[in-house]
């Protein structure tokens, strides 16, 4: 008997899809390996053992980068996160409104805009800044990062509150709750998980930025990323390999909590 | 009684208030000061003179020579330019050869099987640009594991340059933005109705043809989107060519860089980041046009 | 009691509005139960919605017990609502849900935990208090919305077709549920629906809307046997319209003669009708199959359709008209008539009622 016909296939396609799926993860897998190498080499193997670990570890620059970058990527994400809930409840309810469409590019403009054309925009406009005032803090991190982070909060919330029955707040409304505790008993409540998301994603993007950290950053202010990419350009050992993994290891175990928050809500 | 029309709008604008101020301050007002500058004259050590001056623009294709001062294409530029839009193209294309297919299989998997699948796709995007484009460095150096291998199997006994080359950086661009081409593919796949391939074969169709003809228009949207989602940040990439190209091969990202090191001509580097956002603000006007008429044809 | 006043409300502005009321008037008695009945479209949920506060009419007042309501918000109304979709919080429990009201009306403790009780008991719903929303039947979610919307004892019950989602037997189950709810909590329902056959088992009175009009107001049996308008004749029940001509009036009653020549009474509204051309409108189950001779009316058996309790007879009388007549089915059966065959009928003595032109 002659085998079914199968609708679904498409000639090498499962082979190029095999190719693509090796592609993404073989070179990062070796990476992740030759973190672990005994030897100072990114490409021969050695043994196994912790050194580069313990070496980044002790590292003060390495240190202070991951530090910064944590506290970056923080406040960043909690600013942004706060700013994309007001956002998303002044865009998302009772319909279009005059300069709906204005707001909307601005939110997503760093979506955008090329990165490096926002980094030299950035760049330019905190030079002028940094002269008048002479404040050269973090601060300036903070708000840039945050101004990028929004688009990446908001577009969950958005969906979530989208995704909201309005007739909801009306009940709570019926049920004699007052603006605010509609908001604080039924809005909020429902929200939650976009609002998790959106700091999530937020948190990861800020954390993985490097060029516009790269183009305003004021001296001695490396995040990790800054940091490594600085280091490329030199003899690269087995330490780069472990600071990587490290923070690839931060953004994997982000984006697998916020898979399963999205999963479980459906 | 306060007219609620007039409140409503009052607290949408307070509500609204401080993401605006974050983004005036640090991402759309920064933009209006690009463009002043771009009219400025540069200073000596870096900076403008406040001096109203059109050789920023000039600079972007033109030269002038200093002594002589007659008029020239700036040749390094131009190939600058070429080299850039090139290898946007190649990468586009790459990430659809690999892409298409990737999307596909993932669209034919039993449906609770598919997130898993999207999500192999969704973690290396989600993870640092950098990271990956340090592990492809890593790959191909020439002390790298490619070479370290073909070496150690006899195969060649010099190692082969592919770091810092042009094949470098189309092979890290491929790298870095193939899930954006997976994922806009993927959705419209998701959507399309099985039943009309069904339908192909029953009116005599061949797998190509059936491919040709009715999958790759279904999915068209898809397919703009992520060429737009890949062309877009190749066309300003900055990282990758930077890590992975070698100090010869620019693009635009880079020569943007230049000027604001040691090039020294903020005005040129302004002028050229707007000439950027111009080229990426036409190709998304495309896109949105392009995915109007898809709406509107099937709407 | 509840007095709605000319209320009006128009959408959309300037060139293109839309009437979704048209000056609507009506006044429902305390302790009433008061529905809304019309085809869709005709602006049962925008009454609904402007008693509860969430629409603002552009014209009109809403006063409770002498209150005016417009002023208020709806969290101010003691108005609650059932909503067609229940909307019931997917993120508390169906106790916390029934809850909700009397905690935000400040209520201590221990009166709402008693009230949820009581209220649980009341929809028979004790052993679910813990659960979430979604997981319970919708029979189940329609009595929590219930009980949600009587917890903090509102003056005044808004149930916008609450029973739509319901498959029929446990419908009929929820009207009686209903009813007796309203009887023991002594509470005004009014209680929208665009099922006539709920509407008239259910209700006190029942007003007929259509396109943002209020047609008649009325009990059950009025509104069903004296109808006042033909929009009204029509949308409840079946009826035949004929065209008649009235030849004199007294006393509500009005004597016609019929296209056939045949004179006949009928009942008239009490403000009385001029003579001239009417129509009169003729409920099938009043009529019957007689012999063609002598008969009011005569014509062609064109249709016969069995409905199991009954049969209907389709007729087409003399210059076209179709009329409809409903016969019970009698066990043994009716002796054979065949479609083609020529049938007279009888209308039943002061069936009828006339309507103006
Ligand atoms: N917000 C609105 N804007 C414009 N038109 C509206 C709006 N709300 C209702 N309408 C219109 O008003 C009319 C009455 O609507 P309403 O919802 O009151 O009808 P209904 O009698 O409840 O119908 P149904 O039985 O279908 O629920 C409809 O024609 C509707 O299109
Ligand atoms: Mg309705």
């Amino acid at each position: 008997m002659a085998r079914g016909f199968d609708v679904r296939r498409q000639p090498g396609f499962v082979t190029l899809a095999t190719i693509c799926f090796l592609a993404l993860y073989l070179p990062i897998i070796l990476l992740v390996i030759y973190s672990f190498n005994a030897g100072s080499s990114i490409a021969t193997w050695e043994g196994l053992s912790w050194r580069w670990y313990v070496s980044a570890w002790q590292n003060q620059q390495v240190q202070e980068a991951t530090v910064r970058s944590l506290i970056l990527a923080t406040s960043a994400s909690v600013i942004a996160t706060a700013c994309a809930v007001l956002a998303a409840l002044a865009t998302t309810r009772k319909g279009r409104f005059r300069g709906y469409s204005a707001v909307f590019a601005m939110i997503n403009q760093p979506l955008m805009v090329p990165e490096i054309v926002t980094a030299v925009a950035l760049l330019i406009f905190f030079a002028v800044i940094k002269v008048q005032t002479g404040y050269t803090g973090l601060g300036y991190l903070i708000i840039a990062h945050t101004a990028f982070c929004i688009p990446f909060a908001y577009m969950p919330i958005r969906a979530r509150l989208q995704g909201m029955d309005l007739g909801l707040e009306q009940a709570a409304m019926d049920l004699y709750a007052t603006p605010w505790r509609v908001f604080r008993y039924v809005t909020l409540p429902q929200l939650w998980p976009g609002v998790l998301s959106g700091a999530m994603l937020a948190f990861v993007i800020s954390l993985d930025d490097v060029v516009i950290t790269e183009f305003i950053k004021s001296a001695g202010q490396e995040t990790l990323p800054t940091y490594l990419l600085g280091q490329f350009r030199r003899n690269i050992t087995p330490e780069i390999n472990a600071i990587s993994t490290a923070l690839l290891a931060i953004s994997v175990v982000i984006v697998l909590a916020f898979y399963f928050l999205s999963r479980n809500r459906k | 009684m306060p007219d609620p029309a007039r409140r409503e709008t009052r607290n949408r604008w307070l509500l609204l208030t401080p993401t605006l101020v974050v983004l005036l301050f640090a991402a759309s007002g920064p933009l209006i000061i690009v463009l002043i500058y771009s009219f400025l004259t540069p200073g000596d050590y870096g900076g403008v003179v406040w001096k109203f001056s059109l050789d920023g623009w000039f600079n972007v294709l033109f030269n002038r020579d200093f002594f002589t001062d007659q008029v020239t294409f700036a040749d390094a530029h131009l190939s600058i330019f070429w080299r850039s839009i090139k290898l946007s193209v190649l990468t586009t294309i790459l990430t659809f050869i690999f892409g298409f297919p990737t999307a596909y299989f993932i669209a034919t998997r039993p449906r609770a099987k598919r997130d898993l699948w999207m999500l192999l796709i969704m973690i290396p995007f989600w993870t640092n640009l950098l990271i990956r484009t340090f592990a492809v460095m890593e790959l191909i150096r020439n002390e790298g594991t490619i070479n370290t291998l073909l070496m150690r199997l006899g195969i060649i006994h010099e190692p082969i340059q592919m770091l810092f080359t042009e094949f470098a950086i189309l092979l890290g661009m491929t790298y870095v933005y193939l899930p954006l081409m997976v994922l806009p593919i993927y959705a419209s796949m998701e959507r399309m109705d099985f039943n009309l391939v069904e339908a192909g074969y029953d009116l005599y169709a061949t797998r190509w043809q059936v491919l040709r003809r009715v999958i790759l228009p279904l999915v068209k949207p898809g397919v703009i989107a992520g060429s737009i989602l890949v062309f877009v940040p190749s066309l300003g990439a900055y990282v990758t060519p930077r890590v992975l190209g070698g100090g010869t091969d620019l693009m635009i990202g880079n020569l943007i860089e230049l000027q604001f090191g040691q090039g020294r001509n903020w005005p040129l580097g302004a002028a050229l980041s707007l000439t950027l956002l111009v080229i990426v603000t036409v190709a998304l006007l495309f896109y949105v046009r392009t995915a109007g008429e898809e709406d509107s044809h099937h709407g | 009691m509840i007095e709605i006043d000319r209320v009006r409300k128009e959408f959309g502005d300037g060139t293109d509005t839309f009437i979704a009321l048209d000056d609507v008037s009506v006044t429902i008695r305390e302790n009433e139960f008061f529905t809304l009945l019309g085809p869709s479209g005709c602006g049962k949920t925008t009454l609904l919605r402007v008693i509860a506060g969430f629409v603002d009419p552009t014209a009109g007042r809403v006063t409770l017990d002498g209150q005016d309501l417009l002023g208020l918000p709806p969290f101010r109304r003691p108005v609650n609502t059932v909503f067609q979709s229940y909307a019931l919080f997917p993120h508390m429990t169906v106790a916390e849900n029934i809850g909700f009201g009397l905690q935000m009306l400040n209520r201590p403790k221990a009166e709402v935990k008693q009230t949820v009780d009581e209220m649980l008991a009341l929809v028979k719903m004790t052993q679910m208090a813990g659960r979430r929303t979604s997981e319970i039947s919708g029979g189940q979610q329609q009595r929590v919305a219930l009980a949600r919307a009587l917890a903090p004892r509102p003056k005044l019950l808004l149930l916008d077709e609450p029973l739509s989602a319901l498959d029929y037997k446990l419908r009929k189950e929820m009207q009686l549920e209903l009813k007796r709810l309203q009887a023991e909590t002594g509470i005004t329902f009014i209680f929208v629906t665009h099922d006539q056959e709920e509407a008239l088992t259910m209700s006190d009175r029942i007003a007929v809307m259509n396109g943002g009009q209020i047609r008649q107001i009325g009990g059950p049996r009025e509104i069903y046997d004296r109808p006042t308008d033909r929009f009204v004749a029509d949308f409840i029940g079946e009826t035949n319209f004929l065209a008649v001509e009235v030849l004199d009036f007294a006393d509500e009653q009005a004597r016609l003669r019929l296209p056939s020549g045949a004179e006949i009474a009928a009942h008239a509204p009490a403000e009385g009708i001029p003579r001239g051309a009417a129509t009169l409108a003729i409920r099938p189950e009043h009529t019957s199959l007689c012999d063609p001779e002598g008969a009011a009316l005569k014509g062609k058996l064109s249709d016969i359709v069995y409905f199991g309790t009954d049969t209907h007879y389709h007729v087409a009388l003399d210059g076209d008209t179709r009329f409809v007549l409903r016969e019970q089915n009698q066990p043994g059966g009716h002796e054979a008539r065949a479609v083609g065959d020529t049938v007279g009928v009888r209308l039943a003595p002061g069936t009828g009622q006339v309507l103006r032109d």
